[in-house]
């Protein structure tokens, strides 16, 4: 226990700067501000698209689905978030932390179906159907 | 714990014992339950129940089942060096040492609110835990589980990182990596205080890393680009340098849907077998110059790639949705030898020590399979609950395991 409060000494390997690697450093981040900007305006047309329209009260899936959704949930969403949601790679999905972030249904289905760049956490689109991915926004939301 | 198998096993040794006419196990008769062997044991992780399932590779059945091990939803496990104790990493920052032979939990500790993994030091004397929250690394006694040395992992940029990759090196040290903060530490326990070194600007999100079974080099790779950073832990002073850079060749990666993995199993002979992320490639790399010589297209995104104790056959499995998959490549003309579909949900493989079969875990089927290496068969299969990780007790002498 006698290490605990001191700290150890260190010693820092800072990267040798190279040219190519400064340019192919700003050629990224410039790739990642357009990729960036692009997000945004896609993301500005969506919520443009669902203040205006009506979106129709879409279906809860069946009862079986909700089974099924409910094993993606806990442990393939798990595998990043935590198994009981309380965050790992991922942040927590507990309802309390989303709510304090001011999710809600629409903001987390949004974030599910298109993922958020820059980070890990990936697209749901092309795998979960819209009524699937507002089921489980709801989910998180109501849950413990 | 099942005590009758316990009992009956326990004798079963004794009495192949006594036919060999083996007299070192002679002693005193109350510690007959010590007896016990350990070196053909290992755990299964049951990840939705907080349990283990201890296992016997070579009479292939599940023995007994030890409890209350907390959140295992992302677990892994390191072994004592007598091959007596397993450190079981738990999601929820539990670490537990196992009693392999008396089927019990020895100690347990929740030293943080959510961890990774973890390693044990070269002498077997520390155990150190990689921790998400708060972010870090800490290093405990192996026998008593009293916290050694907490390691906040704060980065150049000033803020406590995750990290990942923890692995053992030669020389008393531990290697991990800062995902948030793009760096890697070496912490050196050879001297009476240890040293710290920090590798800055590694990479974009480091995401897991693996130590060559030589222990010579460090490589983690990248989520936030193509490339893999490495460190040749026999030239620290050299520093970092990035091998595939551009792998992905600029285009645009596939969603990941499940973190690939790396560890010490990627390496077969001069050839490292790596899963590419966002693509449907195991990336083949010379070991001497570090360059690319073949990409392997598989059947989706590779999660784990294994090479057999033997270094001829490398196992492949897939992330979410096509995680009922299992591809066999040759390690040697990089063909594929055979697909397999054991069933929904294949999360880990684990090869017996020398290799004539390879145990896996069939998340969704409730089951780990057993396949002999050779001709594919399946040899046995074991009611196991919900069960990811698989782990023998052979690890206990390989570096970085």
């Amino acid at each position: 226990m006698k290490r605990c409060s001191d700290s150890p000494r260190q010693r820092v390997y800072a990267r040798p700067t190279q040219l190519l690697r400064k340019l192919s450093g700003i050629f990224l981040t410039y790739t990642a501000l357009i990729y960036r900007a692009l997000a945004f305006r896609v993301l500005a047309a969506v919520i443009a698209l669902l203040l205006t329209s009506q979106a129709p009260a879409t279906e809860a899936p069946a009862i079986e689905r909700q089974q099924q959704l409910s094993y993606l949930l806990k442990h393939d969403c798990g595998s990043c978030h935590g198994m009981t949601l309380k965050g790992g790679l991922g942040p927590s999905l507990l309802s309390a932390p989303l709510k304090s972030k001011g999710h809600n249904i629409d903001s987390l289905s949004l974030i599910i179906r298109h993922g958020r760049p820059g980070t890990a956490m990936p697209p749901w689109g092309p795998i979960l159907a819209d009524e699937d991915i507002r089921w489980i926004a709801a989910r998180l939301l109501e849950s413990n | 714990m099942n005590r009758r198998a316990f009992l009956k096993s326990t004798l079963a040794t004794a009495v192949v014992a006594s036919a060999q006419g083996c007299s070192s196990l002679a002693g005193p008769s109350d510690k007959a339950e010590f007896w016990l062997p350990t070196g053909d044991l290992g755990i299964v992780i049951e990840r939705a129940d907080g349990r283990v399932a201890l296992v016997n590779t070579s009479s292939q059945e599940k023995l007994a089942e030890i409890d209350g091990l907390g959140d295992l939803s992302h677990a892994s496990a390191v072994f004592s060096r007598n091959e007596r104790y397993a450190y079981i990493f738990g999601r929820d920052g539990g670490l537990t040492k196992i009693d392999l032979i008396t089927r019990a939990i020895d100690r347990r500790v929740v030293q943080s609110g959510n961890s990774i993994g973890g390693a044990i030091s070269q002498d077997g004397k520390l155990v150190a835990v990689s921790n998400y929250e708060p972010g870090g690394v800490r290093i405990f006694n192996s026998d008593t589980l009293e916290l050694v040395l907490d390691l906040p992992a704060i980065g150049k940029n000033g803020k406590a990182s995750k990290t990942v990759g923890l692995v053992d090196a030669p020389g008393k040290r531990f290697v991990f990596s800062l995902f948030d903060a793009g760096e890697i530490w070496l912490v050196d326990f050879s001297s009476a205080e240890p040293q710290i070194s920090r590798f800055e600007d590694i990479g974009i999100q480091p995401y897991d890393a693996l130590i060559t079974p030589d222990g010579r080099y460090y490589i983690a790779g990248l989520f936030g680009e193509d490339g893999l950073a490495l460190l040749d832990l026999w030239h620290p002073e050299l520093g970092v340098r990035h091998i595939l850079p551009n792998y992905g060749r600029g285009e645009q990666r596939l969603p990941v849907y499940k973190m690939p993995h790396l560890e010490g199993w990627a390496i077969a002979g001069n050839k490292a077998f790596i899963p590419a992320v966002g693509r449907h490639e195991v990336l083949v790399v010379d070991i001497n110059n570090w360059t690319e010589i073949d990409r392997i297209a598989v059947h989706s995104q590779p999660v784990f790639v294994m090479a057999s104790p033997d270094g001829r056959q490398v196992w492949v499995n897939f992330a979410f949705p096509e995680n009922r998959h299992l591809q066999v490549i040759d390690s040697d003309n990089h063909q594929h030898i055979k697909h397999l579909q054991p069933g929904e949900g294949v999360l880990h493989m684990e090869f017996t020590p020398r290799g004539e079969a390879v145990w896996v875990s069939v998340r969704n089927n409730n089951e780990v399979q057993v396949f002999d290496t050779q001709n594919f068969k399946k040899l046995a299969s074991l009611a196991i609950d919900s069960p990811s990780g698989i782990f023998f007790t052979a690890r206990a002498h390989r570096i970085g395991l």
